[in-house]
């Protein structure tokens, strides 16, 4: 029936959806509210926890305030640590990305198997979370800023080299001939025809990712890898809330701030 | 090739190189700023060959030691992606519900300025901390286990999702509002009338994509004993039990491209 | 009855958008509101329902006024207030129906009105006025899916689905072309008149105005500075209304309005439906 003619013979009933829609919306609702059941059901979580929790969290609450400030000195050197094992993680990706993507794009890979491992070496880089990397190079480097860096590095080459390799199948083929044309040679178009045209992506996802990573460092000492997190983990297996307190703020700030530094920058940059 | 591709783009290529920043001098100067800033933070962190070569062995070792992954412990393997997965699950859901008011109290054009900021504020503290130090506090309130694993998810989930709605919402044309408050509707009606409709694709693509970022948290939060995956994979760290972290670290990574995937499918088919 | 007391609006920038308006509305006419941008036409129209908030003043519906209510009562008066929008502002997102409905928000409960599950009657009303407004057959088509003029036409329908007691219509042909902007006015004032519902329409058009309405009101810095109907609209008061300017080609000759007869429009109607 047309609406035409559903209007001319009822023109006193209308539904939003037919049966058959509202049926399956239904369907769809169950589906969901069943896996969600499931879930939680199977996690088995002991609800009386939450008899008191709001005891304990105040509990935890009082006992942090005031901050320590007292500890604020000590906390200046592993801050700059974090800021540091950031940074130098990013430069480091910036370096590893741009061939990595080089493969990953379709249209400057070599070869079907090299494009495959390209785009595997992205996806296990971004599979694995920041925090897993550390644990890998806390075994091979030894506890340490060494491991914390090269955790930044190996997750962010995925990140990064996604969104390069993306901008490189999106370039402009027709200046890539010209430079071709030209009898440059493989390295020469790279230079000349590709980088520039990619240039202000690399620059924008190096900031932005600059702003996750400072984030990430700061818990990449809970698996020794350096930076603010050590300080962190140690207070708060002692139970000094007071300093805990103090690090939580620094942290807070450190953030906020790199968040407000990475904004500021993508803005003249674009 | 034409001759005439080569002079019509050729040229400017090579001339026209867009400078980040123009003036040369500045350019100089920031560059020098930056050589001096690598320095004193490879410094700083004591950076240096040594380290890295002797780490270059003990890695090798290690590789050699994770080939071929062990799955003979697979029920531990499936038991802790399963406990992962449903952590994902129950946290998105959870995340979803609560987003809902957290997002109508974080759209500047619908609530007054006080209850804007403050529900902002919550957005923005839940956001800057990384899931991790949220775990291990949850993990001090309620013990080990994926209890503390699920609430960090809840938390990280309904800030991200009602900061993005807020978002949508607040884009939202205001005329659209301004008809139906002139209709004589309520607060509510516009809620379910006109906010609904407009903003439900939206929070549905982003709770998706929330449930895949969950997975992916899900496996590392165990690292402080929160629940999941990521507590097997830690403990076998600590063992150096290699070529079951290996076994583990495959199943991750097979499991988040499932994850992305599904996530794509299903976004796909909202429109 | 309509009747606006030295209705202020200050805008917290200082603005003084309109300025001590006094005006009366008490039969079911078409009142065309003429002026320059920024003359105020917009927040006038907007100060009657309050979706600006008017600085000082009154305005009264049939002996209530509307500036002193609570904001429950104000919700009330709402409903019984339609209103036209430049952009049409439907909700994109609904289908057609769904935005003629949300006219009956104001009487429905909420989950009735979250379940879309309104009175028979209400249906039947959309339906008959979907009809009327040229649009039979679209009751499921999104509405981002129409046209300006047809998104129009959904516009004038939803506020007629309030049964109003009064129609303010914002700029309702500004966003469409010469012809469409003919048509919308031409089924607005019908309907209007079929209905009996005074209507105060803001229009910068003065030609559209001169056609459709039964009387114009000039708007000039926020003050009223002309009344009358669409004959007295000479080459000077458009002077004093918009300033020195050669008006000979704007101002229709007499007997211009009688171009259309009306046996015609509803013939047009239906065909400019389909090609609109």
């Amino acid at each position: 029936m047309t609406p035409q003619q559903h209007a001319d013979e009822h023109p006193e009933i209308w539904r939003r959806f037919s049966p058959r829609q509202t049926l399956i919306r239904y369907i769809w609702l169950l589906v969901i509210v069943a896996v969600v059941v499931w879930s939680v059901r199977h996690l088995d979580i002991p609800w009386f926890y939450f008899l008191d929790a709001h005891l304990q969290a105040t509990d935890l609450a009082i006992r942090m305030w005031p901050p320590d400030w007292s500890f604020f000195s000590e906390l200046a050197r592993p801050l700059i640590e974090t800021i540091h094992i950031a940074t130098l993680g990013t430069v480091v990706t910036v370096v590893l990305a741009f061939p990595v993507a080089f493969l990953a794009a379709r249209n400057t890979t070599f070869n079907p198997l090299t494009w495959f491992v390209g785009r595997f070496i992205l996806v296990a880089s971004r599979s694995v979370n920041t925090v897993v990397w550390g644990l890998l190079f806390v075994a091979i480097f030894g506890p340490g800023a060494m491991a914390g860096v090269w955790a930044i590095a190996l997750r962010s080459i995925g990140f990064m080299g996604k969104l390069v390799a993306e901008a490189i199948e999106e370039i402009d083929v027709g200046a890539v001939e010209a430079i071709e044309a030209t009898g440059a040679n493989r390295l020469q178009v790279l230079m000349y025809g590709i980088l520039p045209q990619v240039l202000p992506v690399i620059y924008g996802t190096t900031v932005y990712r600059w702003d996750i990573n400072i984030r990430e460092s700061t818990v990449l000492g809970f698996v020794g890898a350096g930076g603010i997190g050590i300080l962190l983990y140690a207070s708060i297996n002692q139970f000094l809330w007071r300093e805990v307190a103090l690090i939580l703020l620094a942290v807070f700030g450190v953030v906020i701030i790199s968040e407000f530094v990475s904004a500021a920058v993508r803005k003249r940059i674009s | 090739m034409t001759e005439g591709v080569e002079t019509q783009a050729g040229a400017p290529l090579q001339w026209h190189r867009i400078r980040l920043i123009e003036t040369p001098a500045a350019r100089y100067v920031l560059m020098a700023l930056a050589v001096i800033y690598l320095i004193w933070s490879v410094s700083a962190l004591d950076l240096n060959w040594h380290r890295l070569s002797t780490g270059l062995p003990r890695a090798a070792n290690m590789f050699a030691r994770m080939i071929p992954p062990d799955f003979s412990r697979w029920h531990l393997l499936i038991k802790g992606v399963l406990e992962s997965i449903e952590m994902a699950v129950a946290a998105s859901f959870f995340g979803m519900i609560l987003a809902v008011p957290l997002a109508i109290c974080g759209a500047s054009n619908l609530v007054p300025r006080p209850v804007y900021l403050f529900a902002r504020a919550l957005i923005v503290l839940s956001r800057t901390f990384h899931e991790i130090i949220i775990a291990i506090l949850f993990v001090k309130i309620f013990g080990f286990g994926p209890l503390a694993g699920v609430l960090t998810l809840i938390v990280a989930s309904t800030s991200f999702i009602s900061k993005m709605v807020a978002e949508d919402i607040e884009n939202m044309p205001p005329g659209q509002l301004e008809a139906i408050r002139a209709t004589g509707a309520g607060f509510s009606k516009l809620l379910i009338y006109c906010i609904t409709p407009q903003t439900l694709p939206r929070y549905l693509g982003v709770s998706i994509y929330r449930l895949d970022a969950n997975l992916r948290h899900s496996t590392v939060v165990g690292i402080v004993g929160a629940g999941g995956i990521g507590e097997t994979l830690a403990a076998t760290f600590s063992r150096y039990d290699y070529d079951f972290s290996l076994a583990i670290l495959l199943v991750i990574i097979a499991l988040v491209f499932v994850g992305e995937f599904f996530s794509n499918w299903v976004r796909g088919h909202l429109r | 009855m309509l009747e606006l007391i030295e209705l202020t609006k200050k805008y917290r920038t200082g603005t003084l958008a309109i300025n001590g308006v006094t005006l009366t509305v008490d039969q079911p006419q078409v009142v065309a509101i003429i002026g320059p941008s920024g003359a105020g036409k917009s927040t006038l129209i907007r100060c009657i329902n309050r979706l600006v908030e008017p600085s000082s003043g009154k305005v009264v519906l049939d002996g209530i006024d509307i500036v002193s209510l609570p904001r429950r009562e104000l919700r009330k008066v709402r409903r019984r207030i339609g209103m036209i929008f430049q952009e049409y502002n439907l909700v994109d997102r609904l289908t057609v129906m769904e935005n003629l409905l949300s006219g009956r928000l104001g009487y429905v409960g909420f989950w009735k009105a979250y379940r879309r599950k309104f009175p028979a009657e209400d249906v039947a009303t959309a339906f008959r006025l979907l009809d009327r407004v040229g649009l039979a057959g679209y009751q499921d088509t999104r509405a981002d899916e129409l046209s300006g003029g047809q998104r129009q036409r959904v516009g004038i329908g939803r506020a007629l689905m309030q049964q109003p007691d009064l129609l303010l219509v914002d700029e309702p042909t500004a966003s469409l072309d010469p012809k469409t902007s003919r048509q919308i006015m031409r089924i607005l004032v019908e309907l209007a008149q079929e209905s009996g519902t005074p209507t105060l329409v803001n229009i910068h058009d003065v030609g559209l105005a001169q056609a459709f309405a039964d009387r114009i009101v000039g708007l000039r810095n926020g003050e009223i500075v002309f009344d009358g109907t669409a004959d007295q609209v000479t080459a000077d008061v458009l002077t004093e209304i918009y300033g020195e300017e050669d008006w000979s080609t704007t101002i229709r000759r007499a007997g211009d309005k009688d171009d259309q007869s009306i046996s015609d429009k509803k013939k047009n109607l239906g065909k400019e439906a389909a090609a609109g």
